[in-house]
């Protein structure tokens, strides 16, 4: 028998449903491999490995009695502690939520659920979600699965969805959630050679995600490949009435209409993306990819998104302004952490609760989101930087009129190593260069393996859709993967 | 009309005064989450996970919210905006859970509109319109409450998320009285458009009051905001002590800071909260949870549709189709309770009389802000604990308009009604007071009383006039008290000749 633990969504579901294995031996299997990387990756914040195997019960016990079988029914997966999980502890990898149990469960969460997944535990990530190497978490980095060739150093595993992206390449989990800002699911997947997709703003219901950036945070999944990602999107997407910005609109079926054929279609190569002193390996990547869609029968067109440069600048304002207010509920008076020096007054509770209860990037995001908007400030801040959000949507529609779908770099570099950014916020920023143009404009974007730099590391290409386009970007995604042939996998070192 | 003065050391000041009215918005439903909004329920039992801010909870805009501050705006003339959007204002208090309030700063959902103040209950030309800038949608915070624990502070999220108006008048007023006119308007549009009971007691509406003196004529004054004001009597109280303390302080030769103060009814003078300096910088930015509300004509529309006759025009027609006088049009349209009650009254009065409503109508608001106001007066009730029902008021009006019953004897009934609750029907029939209109009957009480008075009738035609009454009143005794007024006078002329 295969090592269930090498199969992906789609094998696992079709495998649970034909009788092959149950899905019991699939979350006992997963069960036994989480509990084994935990200590070297530290990709889970809480081990949830009972969850897994009542949901698989369910699992086998409903095809036993011939009922009709889920989406994800018998696929076991990790769940990022972002998601709010009735009973089970959801910390945002935060001091200040450290022993938060929520009395109710996230609406993508539960669609999972519903559809037949269970959970193997909760997935560390930057506290908040807030960092691009999942070193800001309150539990411990996350230690990335690859290595470069010859060397043992630690490498990060990207952000915020660092334990998830790490999960699924290490192989201990076959699929998991991650929640997109500013890139937190498409560069991990690109860091560690593994499928991401952020659908448009508003098809994955925020309600239960712990918010950092409200008009910018979406669910997606993460994945072995792009079909599995298809499979999985349909089950977390979805009309949600307890979100106001949720899409009122039916979920296509995205896998049953996955078509690699990209006769007829036109790919954009935006200039502005291509920059001065650029990788190049990252650049080599990129060129493969133009030449692998111009295989799969894709029209490749050079296109301008003109004001490209001024995205990362109105990113980090409007991020950080969103996150200072929605993170104001933080404030020791209600649940979560309370820090009450003895004696102390309103006032101080606050002031030692937050001290206490936020990490370092945290506290420097809410600073800035905080100065952004005071008075004096905000519309030489935040009125500008929606400006320039409208003017980048606006760049990006004026693409779509002649172009199906956008190919370029995920990130600008492969994983770095653990501590070689940390001490400088700005480099570390800047990473998300590539993936904020699409966050701004709310677009569906996927990252899919490309191959492997020089030192054997995983680099990932970008396809950015229309909105509501999922179906394009992941059309697109699919005709990569089946010409990159990315097989590479990290060693276990572990 | 002279204007309010005060009168300072160095002249005559003016003060100026604009109203910032938090009106609890009438509905099931709190703003942004299900939870329910009943006045009085046990401390956080009204809470839900968003009212809580617990995370990852999201703001659900509960439409009838928005329907309700449309309706109130089409209420004061005002503009409606169909596109609005709610923005954050943030603060940290213990009360506010999400360390921000969701309002509207930059979009109001109404703009500008004004209503018309009448200064003097006597006289209908006194009115005044006062400009309304807008009307805002937003959050109420919770309460703290400092008497549960020796050291501790509890927090009730009951009121967390409740939805108010906010509704800010132009600094158009001039006096405590127009303040209080003002806000009295105010009060009665919302009640009777339904949008806030208006009681002001328990909260539902409360006033910031802004005020600032000036000489004539001279620029505006820096001003001083009294914040949550609970009574019209409190507001007039502190426009006129506000204003008072500043013009002392200017004349002493200070200068008036621009801060937030309190009103203390007990000592009747306000006390400095906090002043600009310590003011919040509220970081205000669009809610970025909520999409913007736009609204379409056919919304717009059926608010318009659904509003009641409003107190303004309502007046006016029951000055010149039901030919009410103006005191009374005025009285019986302060509160939308009075006029509901007087048009059951009328409508049943006129259906038992088969008589126009016009032709009833001054007996129904006559008899009803004498008679049946003076009668609960005493017993010290309001209107809506009236014993007697506009129903049997008016099947009492048919009574007396047929000539049944005489004015005295509906007196007697109406006594009656409000002890036992009886119809005034069943009160006539058991009393005896039904009235006699039999001319035969009349003239034979008659004959009879100036038979046996035969010496004044003398004196009558000699001259003594004022015996007429004493003939009415012995006709009357010995009819016990049921002879038809009109027809005894009629009767006695002609035999008196």
């Amino acid at each position: 028998m295969t090592d269930l633990t090498d199969l992906g969504v789609a094998a696992i579901r079709a495998g649970v449903a034909n009788g092959d294995f149950s899905a019991t031996e699939v979350a006992g299997a997963f069960n036994t491999a989480v509990a084994d990387a935990q200590p070297a990756l530290n990709a889970f914040i809480t081990l949830t490995p009972d969850k897994a195997l009542e949901a698989a019960a369910a699992v086998d016990a409903d095809r036993a009695a011939g009922k009709a079988l889920g989406k994800m029914a018998g696929v076991p997966i990790g769940m990022k502690d972002l998601f709010a999980t009735t009973g089970t502890k959801t910390t945002a990898a935060s001091q200040i939520l450290g022993n938060f149990v929520p009395p109710y469960e996230s609406t993508v969460s539960q669609k999972l659920w519903d559809a037949g997944a269970g959970m193997l535990g909760k997935l560390n990530l930057d506290q908040f979600a807030m960092g691009s190497s999942n070193e800001t978490s309150a539990f411990g980095n996350v230690i990335s699965p690859w290595r470069r060739e010859g060397d043992t150093a630690q490498l990060a595993p990207g952000g915020s969805s660092g334990g998830s992206s790490a999960a699924v390449s290490a192989r201990i989990a076959p699929a998991a959630t991650g929640t997109d800002t500013g890139g937190s699911i498409r560069q991990p997947a690109a860091f560690t050679g593994i499928s991401g997709i952020k659908p448009t703003y508003g098809r994955c219901s925020r309600w239960g995600i712990v918010a950092f950036a409200s008009s910018l945070d979406q669910a997606g999944p993460m994945a072995r490949d792009v079909r599995d990602c298809a499979i999985m999107l349909e089950a977390m997407a979805g009309f949600d009435p307890k979100d106001s910005t949720s899409l009122d609109l039916p979920v296509p079926e995205w896998e049953a209409n996955l078509n690699a054929d990209l006769r007829g279609k036109k790919v954009g190569i935006p200039r502005e993306y291509r920059m001065d002193g650029m990788d190049a390996d990252v650049a080599r990547a990129w060129d493969e990819g133009i030449a692998w869609l111009k295989d799969a029968g894709a029209e490749i067109v050079d296109i301008n998104l003109a004001h490209t440069k001024y995205a990362l600048p109105a990113y980090y304002i409007i991020a950080p302004a969103e996150a200072s207010s929605n993170l104001a509920r933080y404030d020791g008076v209600r649940y979560g952490l309370r820090d009450l020096p003895q004696g102390a007054g309103l006032q101080d509770m606050y002031a030692a609760t937050r001290a206490a209860g936020f990490g370092a990037e945290v506290k420097r995001r809410i600073l800035m989101g905080t100065y952004v908007l005071s008075a004096g400030f905000y519309d030489a801040y935040y009125t500008q930087a929606q400006k320039v959000r409208t003017l980048i949507s606006r760049d990006f529609m004026d693409a779509f009129q002649t172009v199906d779908v956008i190919l370029a770099p995920t990130a600008p570099t492969a994983a770095f190593g653990l501590g070689e950014m940390v001490s400088d916020p700005l480099a570390m920023y800047l990473n998300d260069v590539f993936a904020v143009p699409a966050s701004l404009a709310g677009l569906p974007a996927m990252s899919v393996p490309a191959g492997l730099d020089r030192q054997g590391l995983p680099l990932g290409l970008q396809l950015i859709g229309r909105p509501f386009d999922e179906q394009g970007v992941l059309d697109a995604g699919l005709a990569i993967e089946a010409r990159a042939g990315f097989t590479a996998r990290p060693a276990k070192w572990w | 009309m002279t204007g309010y003065r005060i009168q300072g050391a160095t002249g005559e000041w003016e003060v100026v005064v604009g109203l910032e009215v938090h009106a609890q918005i009438s509905t099931q439903a709190k703003l942004f989450s299900g939870a329910a909004t009943a006045f009085g329920a046990e401390p956080n039992t009204q809470v839900s996970l968003v009212d809580a801010a617990m995370p990852g909870m999201l703001p659900v805009p509960n439409m009838e919210c928005i329907r309700q501050a449309v309706r109130t705006g089409i209420a004061i003339n005002a503009q409606i905006n169909k596109w609005s959007r709610f923005d954050r204002k943030n603060y940290f208090y213990a009360d506010l859970p999400q360390g921000y309030q969701i309002s509207q700063l930059y979009h109001p959902i109404v703009g500008e509109g004004s209503l018309e103040v009448q200064l003097d209950d006597k006289d209908p030309e006194s009115t005044k319109t006062i400009g309304i800038e807008r009307i805002h949608v937003e959050q109420d915070a919770g309460k703290l409450m400092h008497d549960q624990h020796p050291t501790m502070s509890y927090v009730d999220l009951n009121r967390s998320g409740v939805a108010l108006m906010e509704i800010v008048s132009r600094p158009d007023l001039r006096s405590p009285v127009e303040a209080g006119a003002y806000l009295a308007k105010l009060r009665t549009i919302l009640r009777y458009v339904g949008s806030c009971d208006g009681n002001m007691d328990q909260g539902s509406m409360r006033a910031d009051v802004n005020v600032s003196v000036r000489k004539p004529g001279e620029p505006f004054g820096t001003r001083t905001e009294t914040k949550n004001v609970n009574s019209v009597r409190f507001v007039m109280a502190v426009v006129e002590q506000e204003a008072k303390r500043q013009v002392a302080l200017i004349e002493d030769g200070g200068t008036i800071v621009q801060e937030t103060r309190l009103y203390d009814p007990d000592r009747n003078e306000t006390r400095s909260m906090r002043s600009k300096e310590d003011a919040h910088d509220y970081r205000y930015f669009p809610d970025p949870d909520l999409l913007p509300i736009v609204l379409d004509d056919a919304f717009v529309e059926e608010c318009r549709a659904s509003l009641p006759e409003l107190p303004d025009a309502k007046r006016h027609r029951y000055e010149t189709a039901l030919g009410l006088s103006p005191y009374n049009a005025g009285v019986l349209t302060a509160e939308v309770e009075t006029s509901r009650w007087f048009e059951a009254l009328l409508a049943q009065s006129a259906t038992q009389q088969g008589k126009p409503e016009g032709e009833v109508a001054k007996q129904a608001a006559n008899w009803l802000t004498s008679e049946l106001f003076g009668a609960l007066n005493k017993l010290g009730k309001g209107l809506l604990e009236s014993p007697v029902s506009p129903e049997a008021g008016g099947e009492l009006l048919a009574l007396i308009g047929k000539g049944t019953i005489s004015g005295s004897a509906a007196k007697q009934v109406l006594e009656i009604m409000l002890e036992t609750g009886n119809t005034p029907g069943a009160i006539v029939e058991r009393e005896g007071l039904t009235q006699t209109s039999d001319t035969g009957a009349i003239k034979a009480a008659v004959d009879a009383v100036l038979a046996a008075n035969a010496d004044k009738v003398e004196q009558y035609k000699g001259g003594k006039e004022a015996l007429f009454g004493f003939f009415v009143g012995q006709t009357m005794k010995a009819m016990q008290g049921k002879g038809n007024p009109g027809l005894v006078n009629e009767v006695l002329k002609a035999k008196l000749g």
